[in-house]
């Protein structure tokens, strides 16, 4: 079975429904876009994947040896994090709390895995400096190399390039390119739907019409081409 | 000057309550400012002055039933407050802010009612000033007192370093820890126990209008100059007990309130770490 199946889903709170009769599904290697307006239940739908909040409706089923807890999240930014005094190294490390599970310090294996991952992003020589101090696109490079040290299975990002500079935007796609090419499935949240069509292999698209399938599909579908035009 | 500093010497020397006093003012001061960052972090600094009014109301009743140590009351009575607050604060009807102003003053109120009408003591308003604002009671310990204040100050501290790594985790990012499957409600329910523990333990030291200053002033103050969490937390602890000890010596010495004198060192501390973390700013 696929990684990920979310089987007619509806998501939603108490007194409203956001989005009814959900179905898609992601194997290993998938690199998929969800896309549509804001208010459509995105959020919601990335949320739910997480298990920080329940479907109304349908179950979301985990396999092909993927934990859920196995799922690397890079979240927008809180505002807490604006003025939290953490170095790079303290916020990757954070990234090993499961493999640490009870367990109250971390192993020598796992501050290898920390720097691994630091030298992966190319964050290495930050790894001593303030958190709060970086630059938009290296405080992103900073919570993916932590999502990695939870997980190198599956990526989900909200949002990564909001508030960042064309230069850097460009070059966070490439990195989040590089890290699928090695074989790691990506789910990203996405307003930016000229690049999400470039890049992904799958798009989501929620809102009034639900759209699934691959990135081809979804350029000759009617949804597809009146979203494309738009923007 | 040097008269000032024979008479806090002699004090010292003579006195074993002084000592007592030093010792557990330097615990009390150590643990109160461990969790200091975590709280001002996730906009909890209030919980603090809320926690304590509850721990007022609570020493209130025991002082009405006449119990002899009212520590058995007010322990629980401000862990089930904080678990309370602090725990359900994210799905509760009333939000944060609200229901803390709400329990904090209502606490108070009932507590100063209680002491007014039912209070065996001769001197209510001197009872009541002294609970707030702690201006004598950490040079009246009894050793009981003493060795409960050690062994929960040890505990606190034992505590903090044990689950350390996962109080940075939830703090910075609790979907994060969430997501991957971190019990982030048991940790925030542990928080919340060592600080209701931590508030009645400074309540000796400060009085309890003032516990929320020793909470966090000195993590506010560490915050302005230092950049990891280790060394915010360290410099925290550190300067929290200078502090502590400064305004305990300089209270002996000038005849000056305990309670207030080591807030108004933690001021000045800050006002000096802040002009520091300026400067080094701008280097």
């Amino acid at each position: 079975m696929a990684e990920l199946e979310c089987k007619d889903v509806t998501l939603g709170y108490e007194d409203r429904t956001l989005v009814e009769h959900l179905n898609f599904e992601v194997n290993t290697g998938d690199y998929l876009c969800i896309v549509g307006e804001n208010g459509t239940g995105k959020s919601t739908l990335m949320r739910t994947i997480l298990r920080l909040q329940k479907p109304l409706v349908g179950s979301i089923e985990y396999g092909d040896g993927l934990r859920p807890t196995e799922i690397g999240y890079l979240p927008q930014q809180t505002i807490v994090q604006k003025d939290f005094p953490a170095s790079v190294r303290e916020v990757v490390m954070s990234g090993c709390q499961t493999k640490a599970g009870r367990r109250p310090f971390y192993t020598k294996d796992e501050k290898k895995l920390a720097e691994v991952q630091m030298e992966r992003l190319g964050i290495m020589k930050l790894s001593k400096h303030c958190y709060r101090e970086l630059s938009g696109g290296q405080q992103q490079r900073v919570l993916l190399a932590r999502a990695l040290c939870a997980t190198e299975k599956m990526l989900l990002l909200d949002e990564p390039v909001s508030g960042l500079d064309p230069k850097v935007t460009a070059e966070m796609y490439k990195l989040i390119q590089m890290l699928n090419e090695q074989g790691i499935s990506i789910i990203m949240i996405s307003h930016d739907i000229s690049s999400a069509v470039k890049y992904a292999s799958h798009i989501l698209h929620i809102g009034d019409h639900v759209f699934f399938g691959t990135v081809q599909e979804y350029q000759t579908s009617s949804i597809g081409r009146r979203y494309l035009e738009e923007a | 000057m040097t008269e000032s500093i024979q008479l806090i010497m002699n004090y010292i020397a003579n006195y074993p309550f002084v000592r007592y006093a030093l010792i557990v003012s330097v615990l009390i001061a150590l643990c109160s400012s461990l969790l200091g960052v975590t709280l001002v972090l996730k906009r909890f600094s209030f919980i603090g002055d809320g926690l304590s009014h509850v721990a007022f109301g609570a020493m209130a009743v025991a002082a009405v039933l006449d119990l002899t140590d009212n520590m058995i009351l007010v322990l629980p009575i401000t862990i089930l407050a904080a678990v309370l607050l602090l725990w359900t604060g994210q799905n509760a009807k009333i939000k944060g802010d609200a229901a803390i102003a709400m329990i904090s003053v209502g606490a108070l109120a009932v507590g100063y009612l209680l002491l007014n009408k039912f209070s065996k003591s001769a001197n209510v308003s001197g009872d009541v000033c002294s609970t707030l604002f702690g201006s004598t009671s950490i040079l009246t310990l009894k050793t009981g007192e003493v060795w409960l204040c050690v062994v929960l100050s040890i505990l606190v501290i034992g505590a903090f370093i044990f689950f350390y790594n996962k109080i940075f985790a939830v703090t910075f990012d609790e979907s994060f820890s969430k997501a991957v499957g971190t019990k982030t409600n048991i940790y925030n329910l542990i928080i919340a126990i060592i600080i209701a523990v931590i508030i009645v333990l400074a309540m000796n030291l400060v009085g309890s209008l003032l516990v929320s200053a020793l909470i966090i002033f000195p993590a506010l103050s560490s915050m302005r100059v230092f950049k990891s969490f280790l060394s915010v937390t360290i410099s925290s602890a550190l300067l929290s007990v200078v502090c502590a000890l400064l305004g305990i010596l300089i209270s002996i010495g000038a005849g000056t309130p305990v309670g207030s004198t080591i807030v108004a060192v933690d001021i000045v501390a800050f006002a000096i770490f802040s002009l520091i973390g300026k400067l080094a700013g701008r280097a």
